[in-house]
């Protein structure tokens, strides 16, 4: 082995030796600032933990594109949803009188609010764009009350890291770090371009992710659960998308 | 092999790694070194990454064979062009009777890991090649050969797919060269960015670079469009590979030595 070849492999295995330490550094650093995803498991964990860590870094406070009101699209596409149940059905007949959005886990006060209670809060609109994991979009103005409000009413409490979100449909529950619960654009919308939200787009009450894709918004919410881990819902990998297969943060 | 010898005092060129000339007299007289390392590791990590985002992008185009122009696209909005191909969901109109099955969720999560290797080793090519001089050297044209007369010549030979001569076993001739420019330097980075101005938190950050590609439907069709590019790049370096001497060409990929090219002719 001539000098040069041993200066390389030396100088190569520095190389390979400050890497290796300095990941062991990063992975320390990421799991302290709440860098890496619930589903960094798996051999997708180092792709998803790079776009997590990287868009939380650089979109931490963010605002989701706004767009004037004549950008509104006039044919918006209500995506199919499974069998709504005979439970949502009750509750349809009833005029959604009945339809309570429970507030409850890492909460001061845990309580249980109607739709109209939901509606007295202060409420906002905002003109955004759902885009769907498929490639298609629309854009609508959304109405609702902030979500962050409805926290800070239940009392969240300080070591909170994640919200998690169930439908009514059984199998559809999400959640989302704090950066996205207490976004000043994440609300509960009750309305849809200056009426009440449909029900093929989530009425009566969807909570609205602006800067995630259309799944992460997810319709029928029916509970809203604090936490500080996600671990103990469901298979632990922080949301039923992961489990068919899907990313757990979709703001890519 | 006679004159092989005289091939290499003939040669232009330098060699790109003198250090490395092979002390194995019989191997020195065959082979030469024609890729560095970092060269042809990268080629065929980017090699890897690019087939896998061809084909989870595929899949994904599956799941809405329509593309728009502007900000918002849907099966209620008026097409910009589709491909008429069965899709993975049910409510998208293709006019086939039946929905091929949904591969999104690994395919997402797939192409975006392959997004960063691509581009963090591409980074490293990049970076490394700046700095050694491989762009210098081996890439960037010498001025006098992107005269139109030579780029007609070597447009003309190409197109009567004459065997390239000895010279460009070691070096690339000067449309290789533009073209690697092309896809290093143009077609890579349009895509990378196109492909973040479809993301709905990275445009939050950064609006402008969604806003001035018209939309983010307009975005997601230029994807496709520079994928398609890609894509036609990638069939003409593998159909120019073939006719220089595809296992020549590929083992100097990937041992990093070629042999004369008198050997072949």
């Amino acid at each position: 082995m001539s000098n040069l070849t041993r200066r390389k492999l030396i100088t190569t295995g520095l190389a390979a030796g400050a890497g290796v330490a300095g990941l062991a550094v990063a992975a320390k650093l990421a799991l302290h600032y709440g860098l890496i995803p619930p589903d960094a498991g798996g051999v997708y964990g180092p792709g998803e933990t790079l776009t997590y860590a990287a868009q939380r870094l650089l979109t931490k406070h963010s605002l989701a594109r706004e767009f004037s009101p004549n950008m509104v699209s006039k044919d918006p596409f209500a995506n199919e949803v499974a069998p709504l149940g005979d439970e949502f059905e009750r509750l349809r007949r009833g005029g959604f009188a009945d339809w309570r959005l429970k507030v409850d886990g890492l909460v001061a006060r845990p309580a249980s609010f109607s739709l109209a209670e939901l509606k007295n809060f202060p409420q906002q609109s905002h003109v955004t764009m759902i885009q769907c994991e498929e490639g298609w979009s629309y854009i609508a103005e959304w109405s609702g009350v902030p979500l962050s409000h409805v926290l800070d009413l239940a009392g969240a409490a300080p070591q909170a890291r994640y919200v998690v979100y169930r439908s009514i449909q059984p199998d559809w529950w999400e959640s989302i770090d704090m950066a996205d619960a207490v976004h000043p654009q994440t609300i509960l919308a009750q309305g849809m371009n200056g009426g009440e939200l449909p029900v093929g787009f989530g009425g009566p009450l969807r909570l609205r992710v602006m800067r995630q894709l259309g799944y992460k918004s997810v319709k029928y919410v029916t509970q809203i659960t604090v936490t500080d881990n996600v671990r103990p819902f469901g298979k632990g990998l922080g949301s039923a998308s992961p489990e068919a297969g899907y990313a757990w943060y979709a703001g890519i | 092999m006679p004159g092989a010898s005289t091939q290499y005092e003939a040669c232009r060129y330098t060699l790109q790694n003198e250090r490395e000339v092979d002390t194995n007299p019989q191997m020195a007289a065959s082979l030469r070194s024609r890729h560095t390392l970092l060269v042809r590791i990268t080629h065929w990590i980017m090699t890897l990454s690019f087939l896998a985002l061809l084909v989870t992008g595929l899949e994904i185009v599956v799941s809405h064979p329509r593309f728009y122009w502007g900000e918002v696209g849907n099966v209620n909005t008026p097409v910009l062009f589709k491909i008429p191909i069965p899709a993975s969901r049910n409510l998208v109109p293709t006019g086939y009777g039946y929905v091929m099955p949904d591969q999104n969720g690994w395919s997402r999560y797939l192409h975006f890991q392959s997004a960063w290797l691509l581009v963090l080793v591409g980074l490293l090519y990049v970076g490394v090649g700046v700095f050694d001089g491989h762009f210098r050297k081996n890439v960037f044209p010498a001025r006098a050969d992107v005269s139109p007369s030579n780029l007609a010549n070597s447009i003309v030979a190409h197109l009567k797919f004459t065997r390239p001569g000895a010279e460009e076993a070691w070096s690339y001739n000067v449309l290789q060269r533009l073209a690697y420019l092309a896809v290093i330097f143009v077609l890579f980075p349009l895509t990378i960015w196109t492909g973040l101005a479809m993301s709905p938190s990275f445009v939050s950050a950064f609006p402008w670079a969604v806003n001035i590609l018209g939309g983010q439907q307009s975005a997601r069709t230029l994807h496709f469009v520079l994928t398609l590019a890609l894509v036609l790049f990638l069939l003409v370096h593998v159909l120019m590979v073939i006719l220089a001497g595809f296992w020549n060409r590929v083992r100097a990929m990937v041992t990093g030595r070629a042999s004369e090219p008198l050997e072949r002719a």
